[in-house]
């Protein structure tokens, strides 16, 4: 991860200006994961995370819109090709947290799942 | 004297065949308020065109045979309610015409041809609804019967789930014309609430619809989606879900994945099914008899 791409990553708070293509500075101290959204799984799929540890999640969709939505979180954005979404959070709880597809996108949505692990 | 459908079976199977002709069709007895008790059949989450042996080796037998169900009950319906996800999805436009296409030609087999369609994301959130609206029209409307007014409303043609303001504004204006007390039954086909959000069961703005229909007092919600028998109350408007007729599904959030329940050889057709609801005047209320594609 270079220094510049570290400081090209947008957050959850910002997601109308990812979505235009605005890029918005990050922490120094966040860990960046990025994340591929593709019919029909998340890659990766299990994202551990340490509880207290800033992260941004990185999303990318090369098919069609995607939505990523961790509820017991209460993270979530939708994923539009040709454009990087930003999901930044610290966690402060550990467990396992599931997250899904919202956005309808065909046969196998229903199985477009993951888990993120906060130890 | 009042007779609803029940008693008029009873009477007849007691009595060597009572005739209540002013009961029929529908049996429709006068509510105490004038209105006529009558009674409708939800079918629900057929997903024609579905292929899965492993969780219904019979999917192309299962619809005829519900069809079969509700043309031989003794008394027919007012009319019948598909909630959503009559096909199962495709990404192939022409494909999803074509099940579109055979799935109403199926159900032409049904004797009572007052149906309401509704469409679910399986049918509609791929293209948007258009495929959908070539057959069976508009994905959200209204229609008054004996006394109670239906809205259809549609929050799966949009991929993401949402009514949408359009939608809620139409809502609210449809609304607007209704007293405070008018009897109101919506149908959806996902749930208005946060049925199970981890399982993408919920409507993105439901809040919202049920906000706006909060303020009238008669209000019951009947939905599919979800494949099972579900009873929720959002104050004093009640949400029932249907059973599906492809496959059943696990209780909203008892495991980590939503697989579909396994075909069991030893009980078929377990978990699937249709209802009958018996809309009744006064006291405003709503009778569900869930009924089996199959009798044991």
């Amino acid at each position: 991860m270079t220094t510049r791409r570290r400081l090209l990553i947008g957050s959850a708070a910002l997601l109308a200006g990812a979505a235009a293509g605005i890029r918005v500075l990050a922490q120094p101290n966040e860990r960046v994961i990025p994340v591929v959204a593709r019919k029909f799984v998340f890659l990766p799929s299990t994202i551990n995370l340490k509880k207290g540890e800033p992260v941004v999640l990185e999303f990318t969709a090369p098919e069609v819109v995607m939505g990523f939505n961790a509820p017991d979180l209460k993270l979530r954005t939708d994923i539009v090709p040709g454009t990087v979404a930003h999901v930044r959070f610290t966690p402060d709880k550990a467990g396992t947290f599931p997250f899904l597809c919202d956005v309808f996108c065909g046969d196998g949505h229903e199985g477009m799942s993951g888990t993120i692990v906060v130890t | 004297m009042k007779v609803d459908r029940r008693e008029f079976l009873k009477l007849s199977a007691l009595g060597g065949g009572a005739v209540l002709a002013s009961s029929l069709p529908g049996c429709a007895s006068l509510g105490g308020g004038g209105e006529p008790d009558f009674y409708f059949v939800q079918l629900s989450d057929t997903h024609w065109g579905f292929n899965g042996p492993v969780v219904n080796p019979d999917a192309r037998g299962t619809l005829p045979k519900a069809i079969d169900a509700v043309n031989a009950l003794t008394v027919q319906p007012d009319f019948i309610v598909f909630t959503g996800d009559l096909t199962h999805t495709t990404d192939d436009p022409q494909e999803r015409r074509r099940r579109l296409a055979e799935f109403k030609q199926v159900v032409k087999g049904l004797k009572n041809q007052d149906i309401h369609f509704l469409a679910g994301e399986h049918d509609a959130s791929l293209d948007k609804g258009a495929a959908w609206k070539e057959y069976f029209g508009e994905t959200h409307y209204t229609f008054d019967h004996k006394g109670v007014h239906f809205i259809a409303l549609d929050n799966v043609s949009d991929p993401a789930a949402r009514l949408g303001d359009e939608q809620l504004e139409w809502l609210k204006a449809d609304l607007a014309k209704q007293p405070k007390d008018a009897r109101i039954v919506v149908f959806t086909h996902r749930p208005l609430f946060d049925l199970a959000p981890a399982w993408d069961w919920a409507t993105r703005d439901g809040d919202k619809a049920v906000e706006i229909l909060m303020p009238y007092r008669n209000v019951t919600v009947f939905y599919g989606h979800i494949h099972q028998e579900n009873h929720h109350m959002t104050q004093h408007i009640a949400h029932h879900s249907a059973k599906s007729l492809i496959f059943p599904l696990p209780a909203p959030g008892s495991q980590p994945k939503r697989d579909p329940i396994k075909w069991d050889a030893s009980a078929p057709y377990r978990g699937l099914g249709f209802r009958e609801i018996e809309a009744e005047a006064k006291p405003v209320k709503y009778d569900i008899q869930e009924m089996p594609v199959v009798k044991a």
